[in-house]
């Protein structure tokens, strides 16, 4: 059997994992007693160990054998956990990490032995535990080792009526009744198939009454390392092991006779060899812990199991292309039924009542479609920002600034596609934020700013886009620093920066050419590589811009398209062409009368609710003819973040659910005020005004 | 004559895998004959609406939707500088898609016959050649008495402004 079709399972879930060793390791760093986190992180590097093993990782499984030694001893309350102690387990980490790379790369884990993590870990084993308990991690290390998931023999095997019925005959027939545990090699493949051998060969000696998981789940592949078979039979024991072990791939059985219908059902476990399995134990356990009074060491075991497994998603992975395909799918039907609806209003005199109402059925029934499909591709933004605390944290020690991340919004959702590119502007700006926006502990106490510096990640939705920001409360961006070193660099020349606006000037920071002068760096706090998260933030559809105040702190706001494909457009009429502005965007619609039209600054406002709103006039912006002086102007108002603006259109159409395509590579679109074209339902093509662009 | 372009739509085998094909679709633009590579060539379809987009190439008409696509078109005749179009029955837009890339129309005047034309029959521009359209040309071929410039299409759908 070959294990590279678990691969990519394998990837994702070490992934969940080693990310949930993150988030847990960081709680734990301020809450060195809190058992359930314990206990997380103890699962978590159990299921890593067990993985890593079932794909033949060797290193993987090594290191993680021995960090669940750690957890295991600061879970039994031999160890406490300290600074140093965290710092390994991070390293630890990260060295996983680094083999997870190299198994997505290569589907190879390299040959990093990792011996000075190795190391460190056995020290922390050694160091921590006495004398005595040395010798004792050691022993749990080994017993661990042939325990994966194993229990106590007979006890926990749960027999129903039947089944002990079974075995009281063979008691009275005086035939042996065994419970044999058997395991399998780590290395075997075929799990299943093994135990289907070990069944068989059994099978030809006595009878199996039960075994543990169920025959089903065994066929199944459903278990570990081990199973358990209880087997009636005429035979000695040690021929009976002789035949088990006989079937290649057989680690290990060990058997047990049942000398008594008590004992089955177990009120005494024979052997119980570490308390730290606990949790692997299935259902049938509760059972055992009931009865298990007697062994009062295991209390408090059993009692912390049933903080319990978090809850599992019942989920599917799909491949993003099959879900692209089903995307394309849905927009095809919207345009065919945006075209059924054009029909039909057309000839009215043809269309009857039931013909529309039926059209507004499959309209209903399109939109859901389309939000399911959606919302299929979406996911939390969580998914990229989870990993920035840990980032913050080894900041942290690497800056020797004190500072604090605070999130919010996590939840927010993005199209998968935008959140696999989102990771890296988002990490590369919060760098910038620790590294040259907050300000050293002394320049804050004097400049009477708490002594740990704020760093926010705040994501929201506003409209039809999703609102990213990160701000910190240091230095702020030293304009004047970045047009000195501007006009020294030869960006632009003295007389530019004269005429320049602050905010043009700040803007310089996102050219190319900025991106790589340490020297500006130095100067104005700012710089390196933020043309880049510019670029790939326009990729996805998005702006960023930045609000600065010097000395107390600036934001980047990203502003990403929630959705890429379809959205509810209102379609406006300007000359004889149709435009569609997205709805997201619009805030109300308006009719001025044009004496109403005030100019500041030569330039056309209205007065609207007590706000004052420039004015753009969409046809001279799209190279229209003017269409004749009309008494009033029809006004859409849209909004971009707190800033709004009227455009002034000729007539509206009506609001209609759009299919976005692109309008290719050829067609230039150097102003980026059409953001795509839609099909109408007359087949003709209408153009998509990207407002962002216009305000 | 046009043959080929009786239907509305014309799907031409593009006999890819067969190496070079000497076989060229001629079209007419003002008075001149123009070849294009059958291989670069998707598809012919009539006029239609062109829907303009602000602030592009001059050269660009807009875009059409070809089933459920949005393809830009060009005017040939905007790109080569010639007097502006005029549309009528026998206007054509060629859709050219060369190498699998997205596809681009553009306009031609009529859309005559597919003539073979054999590698002796073409006369390679020299370089020396360079009036202004003289980059858009491949070489001339000679059909009977026909001269046929043939169209260098990478050249044609490159940006000039870039």
């Amino acid at each position: 059997m070959d294990v590279s079709q678990y691969l990519e399972i394998f990837i994702d879930e070490t992934k969940e994992h080693l990310q949930s060793l993150n988030e847990q390791l960081l709680i734990i760093e301020k809450e060195p007693e809190n058992t359930d986190t314990i206990n997380e992180i103890f699962r978590a590097a159990h299921s890593l160990k067990g993985m890593a093993g079932t794909m033949g990782y060797k290193r993987m499984q090594k290191l993680t054998h021995q960090m669940e030694n750690v957890f295991s001893e600061i879970r039994n309350g031999k160890m406490k956990i300290d600074a140093g102690m965290v710092d390994v387990l991070f390293q630890c980490l990260d060295a996983l990490e680094e083999y997870l790379d190299n198994i997505q790369s290569s589907a190879d884990e390299g040959t990093n032995d990792n011996e000075p993590i190795l190391n460190q870990l056995e020290a922390i084993l050694k160091g921590e535990v006495p004398a005595t308990g040395a010798a004792e991690s050691e022993n749990i290390v080994k017993e661990k080792n042939d325990s994966a998931n194993s229990e106590s023999m007979g006890a926990d095997l749960t027999f129903a009526d039947f089944e002990r019925h079974a075995v009281e005959d063979a008691f009275e027939k005086k035939m042996n009744v065994y419970i044999i545990k058997v395991e399998v090699e780590e290395s075997c493949l075929l799990k299943a198939a093994r135990a289907f051998l070990v069944f068989k060969s059994l099978e030809n000696v006595g009878e199996i009454i039960k075994s543990e998981p169920s025959a089903q789940d065994i066929e199944d592949e459903k278990f570990e390392q081990t199973f358990k078979i209880c087997l009636v039979t005429e035979s000695e024991m040690d021929k009976v092991l002789g035949i088990v072990k006989n079937v290649s791939e057989i680690k290990d059985a060990v058997g047990q006779k049942i000398e008594s219908i008590e004992e089955i059902g177990g009120n005494k476990p024979v052997e119980e060899p570490v308390v730290e399995n606990k949790e692997e134990k299935n259902e049938n356990t509760k059972q055992k812990g009931k009865k298990e009074a007697g062994k009062p060491e295991e209390k408090g075991a059993v009692k912390q199991k049933n903080a319990g497994k978090p809850v599992v998603n019942r989920s599917v992975r799909v491949d993003i292309e099959k879900l692209d395909v089903l995307m394309n799918l849905v927009s095809e039907l919207i345009i065919a039924k945006n075209g059924l609806i054009s029909t039909s209003s057309q000839n009215e005199s043809k269309s009857s009542q039931s013909f529309n109402e039926q059209i507004e059925y499959l309209e209903r029934v399109t939109t859901n479609l389309h939000e399911s499909v959606m919302k299929v591709r979406m996911m939390p933004i969580e998914t990229v920002t989870n990993k920035f605390p840990r980032m913050i944290r080894d900041l942290t020690k690497k800056l020797d600034k004190k500072m604090e991340l605070y999130m919010s919004g996590e939840d927010t959702e993005l199209d998968r596609t935008v959140i696999d590119e989102i990771g890296d502007p988002l990490m590369h700006l919060l760098r910038n934020s620790a590294d040259h926006g907050l300000e050293s502990a002394e320049v804050r106490a004097q400049r009477g700013k708490p002594e740990i510096g704020t760093i926010r990640l705040d994501a929201y939705q506003d409209g039809n886009n999703v609102v990213i920001e990160v701000s910190d409360d240091g230095n702020g961006i030293d304009v004047e620093g970045v047009k000195n070193s501007a006009i020294s660099k030869g960006t632009i020349t003295e007389e530019q920066a004269e005429s320049m606006t602050d905010k043009e000037i700040i803007d310089l920071l996102f050219k190319p050419s900025f991106s790589t002068a340490k020297k500006v760096t130095d100067i104005s706090g700012r710089g390196v590589g933020l043309d880049v998260v510019k670029t790939k933030i326009e990729s996805l559809g998005g702006d960023i811009e930045v609000k600065t105040q010097l000395g107390e702190g600036s934001t980047f706001i990203i502003r990403l398209p929630l959705t890429l494909a379809i959205i509810q457009a209102l379609m406006v009429e300007l000359g004889d062409e149709k435009y569609a502005i997205s709805l997201g965007s619009i805030q109300t619609i308006e009719d001025i009368p044009v004496e109403d039209v005030k100019y500041v600054q030569t330039k056309e406002v209205i007065h609207l609710r007590g706000s004052v709103i420039p004015l753009i006039r969409l046809d001279s912006v799209l190279d229209i003819e003017p269409k004749g002086h009309p008494d009033s102007l029809t006004v859409v108002i849209v909004k971009k973040g707190d800033k709004l603006a009227g455009l002034v259109v000729d007539r509206l159409l009506g609001q209609q659910e759009i299919v976005i395509k692109s309008l290719g590579k050829y067609i230039s679109n150097s102003s980026k005020i059409i953001s795509g074209a839609t099909i109408l339902g007359n087949g003709d093509v209408a153009l998509i005004i990207d407002v962002n662009t216009l305000i | 004559m046009d043959t080929a372009v009786n239907q509305t739509n014309v799907n031409i085998d593009n006999q890819e895998g067969t190496g070079i094909t000497n076989q060229y679709i001629v079209v007419l633009l003002g008075s001149e004959f123009y070849g294009i590579d059958i291989s670069n060539v998707d598809n012919i379809v009539r006029m239609q609406n062109i829907t303009r987009v602000p602030k592009s190439q001059d050269y660009f008409n807009g875009v059409i939707n070809l089933r459920g696509e949005i393809v830009s078109v060009m005017s040939l005749r905007k790109k080569f500088k010639l007097e502006d179009d005029e549309f009528t029955d026998k206007t054509r837009i060629i859709i050219l898609k060369p190498d699998h890339q997205e596809p681009i129309g553009v306009i031609v005047d009529v859309v005559e016959e597919v003539v073979t034309l054999e590698e002796d029959l073409i006369e390679k521009m020299s370089s020396d050649n360079r009036n202004d359209k003289a980059k858009y040309l491949l070489g001339v071929g000679k059909d009977g008495e026909r001269l046929i410039s043939l169209l260098n299409i990478p050249a044609v759908i490159s940006d000039d402004e870039k």
